[in-house]
């Protein structure tokens, strides 16, 4: 399969979110990949509210089966949640589980007036009622693979399939 | 069955090497007490926010079994979990069923069979968790864990990985450090928590500073320097580790008195100054003043006393939090 150029993405989802982001916006990435979108998206969109940062393995639905996996980062959100327009961001949506965990960890925060979400790659395979408001490249890949969001050690992001 | 051979191994650990119960920071390998240590910084964050709570353990119960009085251990115990969404039922066992004659597994018993998921027992005889966790593998309840919160004077493991917490925290990493834990080595089992906690972090230089009736007899093996002169020890410390002195547990004339006690081991800013000048002060409570510390070392800009309280809830969520999880 042909992988789209990520940097290409980027412009592409920059575009998409620049007629609707104002001074009240709010970005708030999802670890990792989300967070290194969130910080571009921040410079380019020259938005004045700092990121946020999530980690939302304190509410994933599958820790009854698996526990905690890998290193727990620390979520840290940086601006009162209480009446912002949020902004979710993450490299690859899926499942939609992610993106309920991280609206439930977000909600404990405070209650924001909106919550949008924002992604690189679509990869289908949903299996809750969640989609992207704004998206930049829409495929199908099936479960045995994982998309993933790289960066180089000068910043610059691609893509990459692995085999599970 | 290999179950069992894994046990008489190391039973704090399941076949895939993860957490299954804690027991004792002797023999935890360096992996998980860092990965315990990793896993708490998140935590510490979890109680700045508006909702103090995380979902993790919702649903489940966590019975703190108590044989033994703490009022500050068994409450951050409890804090813990409600952080983590479980239910919590406190059981003060010398007031209730141990006073009535039953016995400590048949307590543990009637408590698994009202679903419990997880015990946290403090206990005066050494070893009591170890013999509720065998109890449990033996008759096959894996899924119910449990955390040893201090048992006679062998184990105390939480206050050791706060400890340990702590230390990362200020001193950012231990393979540089000297660290001097003053005090009744002989009756502490958080004593001997640190030291296994600070050997197994790579800590170059672990020293005790007490009087030789309170120091128990071989402590040199388990890999510290003694000292019983208080200055010559505390020289060039980064971390000073004071204990509390356990009147409760001296028996027969071990000291002469806790005022000539404070004259050669209690901390005060004069001894202090001879640590490093960024050294930190630790206490794990309750304190006695004017016995092992100076008021104005206990309140002084060096210590870290109530900050060690605050990570202990964070280290005691993520150790909890290890456990509760399923490993399919």
């Amino acid at each position: 399969m042909n992988l789209p150029d990520a940097e290409q993405l980027l412009t592409a989802l920059t575009a998409q979110l620049k007629p609707t982001v104002n001074t009240n916006t709010a970005l708030l990435g999802i670890h990792t990949g989300g967070v290194w979108l969130a910080e571009r998206l921040h410079t380019n969109l020259q938005l004045s509210i700092p990121i946020g940062a999530m980690d939302v393995a304190f509410y994933r639905d599958d820790y009854h089966q698996r526990g905690l996996q890998g290193n727990t980062r620390s979520s840290h959100i940086p601006f009162a949640v209480d009446g912002a327009n949020v902004i979710i961001v993450d490299d690859v949506l899926y499942t939609g589980r992610t993106i309920r965990a991280a609206m439930n960890e977000l909600f404990d925060h405070g209650r924001p007036t909106s919550v949008q979400l924002a992604v690189l790659v679509d990869r289908g395979g949903r299996e809750l009622p969640i989609r992207a408001d704004y998206c930049a490249h829409t495929t199908s890949l099936p479960a045995s693979q994982m998309l993933a969001l790289e960066r180089s050690d000068n910043g610059h992001l691609s893509l990459r399939v692995l085999e599970k | 069955m290999s179950n069992t051979l894994s046990f008489t191994r190391n039973p704090q650990l399941n076949h895939q090497g993860e957490l299954q119960h804690l027991l004792s920071i002797e023999g935890l390998p360096r992996e998980i007490i860092e990965r315990i240590l990793d896993t708490a910084a998140p935590f510490t964050l979890v109680a700045e926010r508006e909702v103090k709570k995380v979902p993790l353990l919702r649903g489940k119960s966590v019975f703190n079994l108590f044989f033994e009085n703490s009022t500050r251990t068994r409450t951050t115990f409890e804090i813990a979990a409600k952080r983590l969404s479980a239910d919590v039922i406190n059981l003060n066992i010398n007031t209730s069923s141990a006073a009535k004659g039953e016995t400590l597994l048949d307590t543990v018993d009637n408590l698994a069979a009202m679903q419990a998921d997880m015990f946290v027992v403090r206990h005066a005889a050494s070893g009591a968790p170890y013999l509720i966790a065998q109890h449990l593998a033996a008759s096959g309840r894996k899924h119910i864990h449990v955390v040893n919160a201090g048992d006679g004077r062998h184990a105390h493991p939480t206050q050791g990985l706060l400890d340990m917490y702590t230390i990362r925290h200020y001193k950012k990493d231990f393979s540089q450090l000297t660290v001097a834990i003053v005090g009744d080595i002989l009756h502490s089992r958080v004593a001997r928590s640190q030291i296994h906690g600070l050997t197994t972090l790579g800590v170059p230089e672990v020293r005790v500073i007490a009087p030789r009736t309170l120091l128990p007899t071989g402590v040199e093996r388990m890999g510290v320097r003694v000292f019983t002169d208080m200055q010559e020890g505390l020289r060039g410390a980064d971390v000073v580790m004071m204990l509390r002195l356990q009147n409760e547990r001296m028996q027969g004339a071990l000291l002469p008195s806790s005022q000539e006690y404070f004259k050669s081991y209690g901390l005060t800013p004069e001894k202090l100054a001879l640590a490093k000048p960024d050294a930190i002060v630790m206490h794990p409570g309750p304190m006695n003043r004017g016995v092992e510390i100076d008021s104005s070392v206990a309140d002084g800009s060096q210590a870290v006393i109530l900050p060690q309280v605050s990570f202990g809830i964070a280290v005691r969520m993520a150790v909890m939090a290890m456990l509760g999880g399923g490993s399919q």
